[in-house]
């Protein structure tokens, strides 16, 4: 699936913040840790201030805070603030032939999926699906060790 | 998942027991799936109990969650599951068929001590994986299942009208 950059943004600048509800980041910092520009951050951070996902917190230093619900936040809640993917693609070509027809049948199929995935998948489930991904790296780094040591290399 | 948060914020999970069904409790589990469903099935869980209360207890799993308020206990959820060698191929694992908590007692963690008990069944008769199929409108156990840390596996559900 190919989303807009302003939706990838969006989940990571949740991510980020909803990790730790009482931790600002400025729009700055974000930007840094995954080597976007803060231009273009900067609105998406709006966009979700708006939504009363985050809330800006101003004075030196000032940056954005977590406000929503991780646990009931979807992917796809956030992906639609920046772009429609609750529609199937509009009238494309060779649409209304009976190839098209059968071939949009199959797209929307792979449609459906995605959508359902996304909708299931909370900022809540990505944070601890971080926390798994950084265990099951740590167990296979210290596995290596291990057997680096046990080899004498 | 912290379990130090989990019962910080749910303080009602010390009132639950997860234990293994009875036959004295499948009144109460056919109530509950009508509930949820809307659809009453006496026939079919009389026959799941015969097959899953206490035949081959050591890969079959049908176990419920019970609350209790002094002398009074309910059941208030159930899960069944079981394991399933080598269908379609895949190397033996936990299968999960049925699942529900009471409306009412929903959002207090009892889904995920029903699930954690299956788990930790599944774990003790060797079993490393374990799958389920959920429709995929139904965004309540979708949420679930995800948050649990369930991903899509392997397969792919496939079927055809038969008209
Ligand atoms: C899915 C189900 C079993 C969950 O039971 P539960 O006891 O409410 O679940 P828990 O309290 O253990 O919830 C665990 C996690 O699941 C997720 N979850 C549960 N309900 C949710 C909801 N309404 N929205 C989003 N996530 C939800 C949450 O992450 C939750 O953790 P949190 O409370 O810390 O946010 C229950 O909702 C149910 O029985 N639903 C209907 C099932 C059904 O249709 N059965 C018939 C076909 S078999």
């Amino acid at each position: 699936m190919k989303l807009q950059i302003a939706s990838r943004l969006a989940v990571y600048a949740l991510i980020e913040l909803a990790a730790d509800p009482e931790r600002q980041l400025s729009v700055a910092e974000i930007g840094d840790r995954y080597g976007i520009s803060a231009h273009h951050l900067a609105k998406v951070m709006s966009t979700l201030g708006r939504a009363n996902l985050v809330r800006s917190v101003r004075g030196a230093g000032g940056g954005y805070k977590f406000c929503g619900n991780a646990r009931r936040t979807t992917l796809l809640d956030v992906i639609s603030m920046f772009e429609n993917i609750s529609e199937s693609e509009p009238d494309t070509v060779g649409d209304r032939t009976e190839a098209g027809a059968a071939f949009r049948q199959v797209l929307d199929e792979i449609d459906d999926i995605a959508r359902a995935t996304l909708g299931s998948i909370t900022i809540a489930t990505m944070l601890k699906l971080i926390a798994r991904r950084r265990q099951a790296g740590a167990q296979s780094a210290e596995a290596a060790e291990q057997f680096a040591a046990g080899i004498g290399v | 998942m912290d379990h130090s948060t989990k019962t910080a914020e749910k303080p009602d999970a010390g009132r639950f027991a997860i234990r293994r069904a009875r036959a004295g409790d499948i009144a109460a589990v056919i109530a509950l799936d009508e509930r949820v469903t809307g659809i009453a099935k006496p026939g079919y869980w009389s026959d799941v109990f015969e097959r899953y209360g206490d035949r081959r207890p050591e890969e079959r799993f049908f176990l419920v969650a019970e609350s209790k308020a002094g002398r009074e206990t309910r059941v208030v959820g159930y899960i069944v599951g079981e394991v399933r060698a080598w269908e379609f191929g895949s190397a033996p694992c936990g299968w999960v068929f049925a699942f529900s908590v009471d409306p009412d007692t929903r959002l207090q963690g009892i889904g995920e001590r029903l699930l954690d008990a299956i788990s930790k069944e599944f774990q003790g008769a060797g079993i490393r994986t374990m799958r389920t199929m959920v429709p995929r409108e139904n965004s309540l156990h979708m949420a679930f299942f995800r948050s649990e840390g369930m991903m899509a596996g392997p397969y792919i559900q496939l079927e055809k009208d038969l008209d």
